[in-house]
């Protein structure tokens, strides 16, 4: 056993951002401007889930913990 | 009867069923051990995990209720999407630790772990006790999902016989859940998940064309739905960021969590696991298509809506938009969605049973094998108790314990999640900010009449509305922190720490 690594903290700091984004409520409760057709309130959540999703994936290999390492 | 759906329905039924029997074969295990029985070896990969997790989180109910809501609430309906994208930001950073320190130590529910870091049987008593009453009405409404989908493929019966589709099915489940374990319900998750996607894609490309696109959808919902009102917003925010932080502290969420293959697993389907929410942001909009479809209006559909309420509209709308081989395909995916989830559910509550009550109060001494044959016996008894449920009383009675099922989960977090961090709190502390997070939960319900999870909490002149598991938090907290400095003063103590600071970044072998 490895003494236990420090995590590179700084690297999940951008961690925030969703939470800014999806939990700020009054950013983006409005209609307009809609997509076709489609009001901002809803397309704005759809683009986060993505952008989550793709924020989670640069930290995971950016942190990547090699096996055996 | 609805026959060409009622057959493609009961067909895939019955290769879900061959599934969860063979599935005992599969990554073979010597099932009469509880981590094999109760966590498939802990062996499962990435792929796995991610049919496993996504059939696990995302459950049947979830596809009826999130929809049914925005069918009948609008926007606040669609807290699911912002609750389902921060959920996975706290699972990535928080779970590896988890799953490292409970493959070190052996642990296989939350309750152990808690045991372990703070030497405290009773402190995991009520954390395995606030897990099992949080599972069982959630098992139970995974049975409504069965009963909404039986009850539209026109399937019925008098008397007792009314119930029999329900009852079979579960008679099955309990049947391959006791042989396979949690091998059964991850081998039938990849058929469930890959029938559930091939009914979203179709259901998003062949409504919004039948009903002229999605301008035409939005502009059938009424304007006061599309947007959240003022007086919503804080409830909008506290449920979303509530519900996210109890996500990863329900049992059957461990369970999964626990059951992967490694830290990397895990770190890798908090990337991926976000197809499910987009999945889920797409079912939430059947709920205005819902609308826009006028299934409400439609006499034929006069008497599911009666029933069922809102949760009718989606096989409604299924019933209304697709041929009818196509809704037994639907159907068979929310069905089939119902078994992996109740599956999982009875696994993690009978773990928790067996581990953190029957051998830690009943018998201690009990064998490897006695620990496996209790947990197979209790996964029966808990699918009972939620089949009786069911069937005896009223549905609300479940939905409203579910509710308040989220609310105590959430009081489990200071233990298990700031747990994995710090030992700052005391164990005495832990408990008693448990106990008045769940009385505080409790009551705050109470004053709707159990109806509703939102209460207005009164500062001065100011109301606010908001989630009443995230007060009873907060209240649990300040408890939790007044009680360690009291009990730290009189010098009570604070019991052993068994867990080593590289057990937190544990590998797998």
């Amino acid at each position: 056993m490895s003494a236990p690594r420090r995590e590179p903290w700084k690297w999940y700091a951008p961690l925030v951002l969703p939470f800014v984004a999806t939990l700020w409520v009054p950013f983006y409760n409005r209609a307009e401007p809609s997509l076709a057709g489609v009001p901002f309130f809803y397309w704005y959540l759809f683009l986060w889930i993505v952008l989550c999703a793709a924020l989670i994936g640069v930290i995971y290999f950016a942190t990547r913990e090699k096996r055996g390492a | 009867m609805n026959v060409p759906a009622a057959i493609v329905f009961f067909l895939l039924f019955g290769v879900v069923t061959v599934l969860g029997f063979v599935a005992a074969r599969w990554r073979r295990g010597d099932l009469d051990q509880l981590h094999e029985w109760g966590l498939g070896g802990r062996r499962f990969g990435t792929l796995v995990t991610w049919f496993l997790l996504g059939g696990d989180l995302y459950t049947a109910y979830t596809f009826i209720a999130v929809p049914a809501l925005v069918y009948g609430a609008g926007a606040i309906g669609f807290f699911a999407v912002p609750f389902t994208i921060i959920a996975y930001p706290i699972f990535f950073v928080v779970t590896p630790r988890l799953w490292s320190v409970s493959h070190a130590r052996g642990y296989i529910t939350g309750a152990d772990f808690v045991r372990g870091r703070f030497q405290s049987p009773l402190l995991a008593l009520a954390i395995a006790l606030t897990g099992i009453l949080a599972t069982m009405p959630y098992i139970a409404l995974q049975l409504v999902g069965i009963q909404v989908v039986v009850a539209a493929l026109g399937i019925e019966g008098q008397g007792w016989m009314a119930e029999a589709p329900l009852v079979i099915a579960f008679v099955i489940l309990a049947a391959y859940t006791y042989n396979s374990g949690l091998r059964a319900p991850a081998m039938i998750a990849v058929v469930k998940d890959v029938v559930i996607y091939v009914t979203v894609i179709a259901a998003v490309i062949v409504i919004p064309m039948q009903l002229g696109g999605f301008a035409k959808i939005f502009a059938a919902v009424p304007p006061q739905k599309l947007l959240l009102a003022p007086a919503q917003t804080s409830t909008f925010v506290t449920l979303a960021f509530g519900s996210a932080c109890a996500l990863t502290l329900y049992p059957h969420a461990t369970t999964g969590i626990l059951s992967s293959s490694g830290r990397r697993t895990i770190r890798r389907n908090a990337a991926i696991l976000p197809a499910y929410s987009f999945l889920l942001g797409i079912i939430a909009l059947f709920g205005y298509m819902a609308i826009a479809a006028h299934v409400g209006d439609a006499p034929e559909f006069a008497r599911g809506f009666q029933q069922y309420g809102a949760n009718y509209a989606v096989p409604a709308l299924f019933l209304r938009s697709f041929p009818s081989w196509f809704v037994g395909v639907a159907f068979a995916a929310i069905g089939i969605g119902a078994l992996v989830p109740a599956a999982i559910m009875s696994i993690a509550a009978a773990n928790l049973f067996t581990r953190n009550i029957y051998r830690e109060y009943l018998r201690p001494r009990c064998t490897d094998k006695e620990e496996a044959s209790m947990a197979k016996i209790v996964s029966l008894v808990v699918k009972l108790g939620a089949l009786v449920f069911i069937v005896f009383l009223p549905q609300k009675y479940a939905i409203q314990l579910q509710l308040l099922g989220g609310v105590w989960i959430l009081q489990t977090f200071p233990a298990i999640i700031l747990g994995l961090y710090t030992r700052w709190l005391h164990r005495g502390g832990l408990l008693a900010g448990w106990a008045a997070g769940m009385s505080v939960g409790t009551w705050m319900c109470g004053t709707t009449g159990f109806k509703s999870t939102t209460f207005a909490l009164k500062l001065g002149a100011l109301s606010l509305p908001g989630y009443a598991a995230l007060w009873a938090l907060i209240t649990n907290l300040v408890v939790a922190i007044a009680a360690t400095l009291v009990l730290d003063a009189l010098g009570m103590a604070r019991g052993e720490d068994e867990t080593k600071p590289e057990d937190y970044f544990s590998e797998s072998a």
